[in-house]
């Protein structure tokens, strides 16, 4: 066990410096000098331009750049957002939990409805069932984002009204921040109706964003599900007389669930691109909409910080699923190590 | 009474290639303590009669009888869990590959603890003791340690042994074995069938053996059921089975066993194979590879007649009084 873990640690080392090429690189390869967007409409003398070049350590050869970036990285140092003079690794830890809100509700609803649908129509292989659920879900798997988020927010904040349109909570509230996360903290908070406003205002962005992973997941329970259902000790639990409750959702699902697992860990990165879709649409203020508005600004630090960051949670997340497939089916922690 | 009793029993398939029949008119009746054996080339429909009995076959399968009862209750009729209250207690299966039957995400102790709580409903002591009791009993050495084994870390002839203490947990009356030594060496294959033979002494249980072994036949069974593409030909006591086979196919069958054609330059074979879905001939289903096929025999399907103390499916029956050989 203590193997295989410190084998997918060593694992990580390579994409970790691989992501951070290429977060360095792409910011780079954008046309627009950083300075002169910093500037914005007023004029700058070309002596001020290459003071500030100078005092952000833009004027050194771009090699040598990323090696006092790594340098800086591997002491814990993100940089410093050239907008707003303030540490990186602060500005998204405050936007993360927004995300992390998001995205987390998002998952759940992908897994709550995705896993029993996608199990269901296994279970109703070439029914009318299992068409029509594969057939909604391959509409939801090919749904563009921003597409989707306008079309929701016009029939249900528009026509019908029923749900705020952008936001996390209705402005009548101010909820402290204790811990990031606005559904806990208007709990925390004990006002009436915030956490009734907080939840009104997920509605919609946890619909958008949950949309493709619900589909994927769905998809792939379904066909890791049928390769489970025909084999020998799935037959074995039904010669039992076990209820089909059990034979299904136990002796199947917990071999079909290797599968699962994978796909629902790769939907995370899944998530986060769609947050940054998702975030900007509905005003949600969270490390996609800071991503952006990063890019916009050319605030190279911002960027290649939160491109790192965002890839390291990541990173983690596939590590956590590989150490559950040895917990799922023992089988996989004996062959490795 | 009997404890099994089908009469007429059909198991049909729809597929593109039009209704696909894998059972045809089969009937079986086993009685309490008996021993039988089923025996047939892959596809002869021998396990599939036994998975209807069962009620294991996939939702696409059409199964049809005239009778089809188990202890006098109506197999066909009864719902799907008052079926399951009998399927794993009453009647269970062991079946032909023990490494892939046992499920591997699950310790062994769950999974023979599993049966014992869902028709015994006994508390988890009662169940690990149970459980350490059946390991035992099927001949596995340290059985307490092996409770918490993966089926992974079990070899195939241990994995059988779990299979059949997890068949007999609930001391069941009938116990139905497709093929259990099919997928194991042979010195292991002879302990397997020495065990299920022990065990259904001591038990008292009837046993259904399902195999193509006729060595395993010979040593075991009582009764003897010869299915041909889906069609039950001939069934007969075992001795007088092997002494006196009235059934060209079973003949043919026997004459093609190794010990029994010492001296010959050749095994003898029987020629062509078995009919598949599209080439099903008009009459018997054995007429174009039988030796004594006369022309009755391509006309009509011969029908199933008792003859003495045999069950035969055949116009031309060899070595029987009154019939040309």
């Amino acid at each position: 066990m203590f193997y295989f873990v410190l084998k997918r640690i060593a694992l990580l080392v390579p994409i970790f410096f691989g992501v951070t090429i290429m977060a360095f690189g792409f910011i780079r390869m954008l046309p627009g000098d950083p300075v002169a967007a910093l500037a914005g409409e007023r004029d700058m003398t070309p002596e001020r331009h290459a003071e500030i070049m100078l005092k952000l350590g833009l004027d050194k050869p771009v090699w040598q750049q990323y090696l006092d970036y790594i340098w800086n990285l591997l002491h814990g140092d993100f940089g410093t957002s050239v907008l707003t003079n303030r540490p990186i690794l602060d500005e998204f830890l405050e936007l993360f939990p927004a995300t992390i809100e998001l995205g987390l509700t998002a998952m759940i609803l992908a897994v709550v409805i995705g896993v029993p649908i996608g199990i269901f129509a296994a279970v109703k292989r070439g029914t009318l069932y299992d068409q029509g659920i594969m057939g909604i879900s391959l509409v939801g798997y090919s749904m563009p984002i921003f597409w989707w988020g306008l079309l929701l927010i016009i029939l249900f904040g528009g026509v019908w009204g029923l749900t705020p349109i952008s936001g996390r909570i209705s402005f009548l509230f101010d909820v402290e921040t204790v811990t990031g996360f606005l559904l806990i903290d208007a709990l925390l908070s004990g006002e009436e109706g915030a956490f009734a406003s907080a939840m009104h205002h997920m509605i919609l962005p946890t619909i958008v964003l949950g949309t493709i992973p619900l589909a994927i997941i769905a998809r792939q329970t379904r066909s890791a599900m049928l390769e489970v259902l025909s084999e020998d000790y799935v037959r074995t639990a039904r010669a039992k007389g076990l209820s089909p409750l059990r034979v299904y959702g136990l002796h199947a699902l917990r071999n079909a669930m290797i599968t699962v697992i994978t796909v629902i860990g790769l939907q995370v990165g899944t998530l986060m691109a769609g947050a940054i879709l998702t975030e900007t649409i509905f005003s949600w203020p969270g490390i996609g909409k800071w991503i952006i508005f990063s890019v916009f600004s050319r605030d190279y630090y911002a960027v290649q910080g939160g491109l790192v960051l965002i890839a390291m949670i990541i990173m983690s997340v596939n590590l956590v699923v590989d150490l559950l497939y040895g917990m799922i089916n023992p089988r996989i922690l004996h062959t490795s190590s | 009474m009997s404890l099994l009793e089908i009469r007429n029993l059909s198991v049909e398939f729809e597929t593109v290639k039009g209704t696909f029949r894998a059972v045809d008119g089969v009937d079986l009746s086993i009685g309490e303590n008996d021993i039988l054996s089923i025996v047939g080339e892959s596809g002869s429909g021998k396990s599939v009669s036994m998975l209807a009995v069962m009620g294991l076959l996939p939702w696409t399968a059409n199964v049809t009888a005239d009778k089809m009862e188990f202890e006098g209750r109506n197999l066909l009729t009864l719902s799907s869990k008052e079926r399951r209250k009998i399927i794993g207690q009453d009647i269970s299966m062991i079946f032909q590959e023990p490494m892939s039957s046992l499920n591997p995400c699950f310790t062994v102790g769950f999974q023979i603890g599993e049966t014992l709580k869902e028709h015994l409903g006994l508390d988890r002591n009662a169940r690990k003791k149970r459980a350490i009791e059946l390991l035992d009993l099927v001949g596995i050495p340290a059985p307490e340690e092996r409770l918490k084994a993966f089926p992974h870390q079990l070899s195939g002839g241990m994995s059988q042994r779990v299979m059949i203490a997890m068949a007999i947990a609930c001391n069941p009356k009938l116990l139905v074995a497709d093929e259990p030594t099919t997928a194991l060496d042979v010195t292991i294959q002879a302990q397997i069938i020495d065990l299920l033979v022990n065990l259904q002494n001591e038990k008292g249980m009837a046993l259904v053996l399902i195999t193509h072994d006729m060595g395993v036949v010979a040593e075991t069974a009582k009764r003897v059921v010869v299915m041909y593409a889906g069609q039950q030909v001939e069934q007969q006591e075992a001795n007088g089975l092997f002494a006196t086979p009235h059934h060209p196919y079973t003949h043919a069958l026997l004459d093609a066993l190794p010990e029994r054609s010492l001296g010959l330059d050749r095994l003898p074979t029987i020629e062509g194979i078995v009919p598949g879905a599209g080439d099903r001939p008009d009459g018997c289903l054995f007429s174009p590879r039988c030796k004594y096929v006369q022309d009755d025999c391509r006309a009509s399907v011969p029908p199933l007649e008792n003859i003495s103390d045999t069950t035969l499916r055949c116009f031309h029956p060899v070595d029987l009084e009154g019939q040309a050989t």
